[in-house]
């Protein structure tokens, strides 16, 4: 990192990522949400900018309206007051595999630049360095859902030429391929990092970087992405977390700062 | 309908085998440690256990040697990270290899769907380019037959030989209701072939009937009851005791290391003789800082059709 600290900002990485992911959610209808950051990211929409945005867990929860920050997805906050509490089996077939979910959250191990994303094994699947949780729902998420929020740390080991496994496919780098995939997903549209916010090309599938957060040189970037990242050919800057989103993170969402801080 | 309540020990006992497939389900939700820690203490072994989430409890009887084979489709600690026991298995054959067959989250409640309806397969939209089809050769591409551009991949049906569900409530001939999180244990009680049922509290028949849609598994399918108070402990029972989040944090520090880890085994598994033991040790306060408030759900009209 440059020498501009997070302190010196007024704002910490983890809420300068949780700000600019829940932009991405402005009008949202039905969203797959995961524990830790994404949870407070999908939460902080709701009183910000998609307020109509329904939280669907994969626990069967739709609807849901948390009382207090859950540390799994599967938390009984989670089931009182939800909308509906469905089987897992209605769940993944009726709102996810039928077309229902309009974004989801997807994170990994390691990510492409065609955004596929890695949760299984680092190393080889028999002999691996490191087993990994594997899929959970991310496979069939990935390719159902609308499209594909990514909120992850950036890293050589993250943000890798090769993936040592594919758990859940993204663009292929060929678009007319993706086109004619007959899925209801276009795989992942965004990618928030703790240096900077990234799309995809339309023509090429890649990922390509948007904005850097304040202090976060192009230097820094190249030095935690394992391939020579594309740059937009207006690069700009990640504006930086509003009073009111900081409040709403730090009064409301995580007052005891466990993913924030 | 006769009763087929019983005690954890004799239920484990009658209906798990060494050599099983057992199923011990409820996502997060409703997961029954009593009866992983019984299977523990009478030493079973060389069971095949499925579960979507293992969770902490197949970490545990990972580590007491009860199993050969695990069928997953996450392998974590909800919320936390890794489940070290398993791991050690798979990635330093720790101290022994673990054979695991994976699938997605849709996949294994597929496969539960398979083996509840009686069906060869069952197909789903899921594993298109994924590299989960080239490890586990039983999940297979197949044409549908109505339409030959559009592919599906099939699962097969799991079909355990014993399936362990906890429940609020249930009669003593097994009918049980649940609310919250559903999982998938309906599905996974309709495949298995011997079934049983721990509950926190079992009701009169007319409780039971008195709610006929909050029913989720029938007593025909059942065979065994067990009245077993704060059976999921640290997984919840919602409206009776909350997750303890805080256990799961510190299985993350028991579990990385085996001689702390058979230190807990050891303490709070082999050496007590029963659930209600374990109840006790922890203490009343630990389980009144559980006690969720009140949200009650109202009651609906069925109609009296005299």
């Amino acid at each position: 990192m440059s020498a501009a600290t997070t302190e010196d900002l007024g704002y910490s990485k983890s809420e300068i990522m949780i700000a600019a992911s829940s932009r991405g959610l402005a009008g949202a209808k039905n969203c797959f949400v995961g524990v830790g950051l994404p949870n407070i990211v999908c939460n902080l929409a709701q009183r910000t900018v998609a307020r109509d945005l329904q939280l669907v867990y994969e626990s069967g929860v739709f609807g849901a309206r948390p009382e207090r920050l859950p540390l799994s997805i599967g938390d009984p906050t989670l089931a009182t007051g939800a909308t509906a509490i469905t089987s897992m089996f209605e769940l993944f077939a009726f709102y996810l595999q039928a077309g229902l979910i309009d974004v989801a959250f997807l994170g990994g191990a390691q990510i492409d630049r065609f955004g596929n994303l890695n949760t299984t094994v680092i190393g080889s699947y028999d002999a691996p360095k490191v087993r990994l949780p594997g899929s959970g729902g991310a496979c069939e998420i990935a390719i159902h859902a609308r499209r594909i929020l990514v909120i992850m740390r950036q890293a050589q080991r993250s943000f890798v030429n090769e993936l040592d496994f594919r758990t859940s496919p993204g663009h292929s780098g060929d678009p007319a391929h993706d086109a004619a995939r007959g899925w209801h997903g276009s795989g992942p549209t965004s990618v928030v990092t703790d240096l900077g916010t990234y799309g995809f090309d339309a023509a090429t599938g890649e990922m390509t970087l948007l904005t850097m957060h304040p202090g976060v040189t192009i230097d820094d970037v190249r030095a935690n992405t394992g391939w020579d990242p594309k740059l937009a050919t207006d690069l700009g800057e990640t504006p930086v977390p509003s009073a009111e989103e900081l409040r709403l993170i730090r009064e409301e969402l995580d007052p005891g700062g466990v993913y924030t801080k | 309908m006769s009763s087929k309540q019983t005690t954890m020990r004799d239920a484990v006992a009658d209906l798990v085998r060494d050599g099983d497939t057992v199923a011990i389900e409820g996502f997060t939700h409703l997961i029954c440690f009593a009866a992983g820690h019984e299977i523990i203490r009478q030493r079973k072994r060389d069971l095949t256990l499925a579960r979507m989430t293992p969770d902490v409890i197949y970490d545990q009887m990972v580590a007491g040697g009860v199993a050969r084979t695990l069928i997953f489709s996450w392998l974590g600690n909800p919320g936390v990270g890794s489940l070290h026991a398993i791991r050690r298995r798979i990635e330093d054959h720790d101290p022994a290899p673990l054979e695991i067959e994976e699938y997605s989250h849709f996949g294994m409640v597929c496969r539960y769907v398979a083996g509840a309806s009686n069906l060869p397969f069952f197909p789903i939209r899921s594993y298109y380019e994924s590299d989960i089809p080239t490890v586990n050769p039983k999940i297979v591409p197949m044409r549908s037959p109505y339409d030959a551009g559009d592919e599906v991949y099939v699962v097969p049906p799991l079909r355990p030989d014993v399936t362990i569900v906890h429940a609020q409530r249930a009669d003593p001939s097994g009918d049980a209701q649940i609310w919250g999180l559903l999982g998938c244990q309906k599905e996974a009680a309709f495949a298995a072939d011997r079934v049983i049922v721990v509950c926190e509290e079992v009701v009169e028949e007319s409780v039971i009937r008195r709610d006929p849609n909050r029913t989720v598994i029938p007593g025909v399918v059942v065979d065994a009851v067990v009245e077993e108070p704060f059976a999921c402990h640290p997984s919840f029972t919602q409206g009776y005791y909350d997750r303890d989040n805080a256990f799961y944090l510190e299985w993350d520090r028991i579990a990385r290391d085996p001689e702390t880890l058979e230190t807990w085994l050891k303490e709070w598994v082999y050496d007590l003789g029963s659930h209600a033991d374990y109840v006790e040790k922890w203490g009343a306060a630990h389980w009144d800082a559980l006690r969720p408030g009140e949200a009650l759900s109202g009651e609906v009209d069925y109609g009296r059709y005299a």
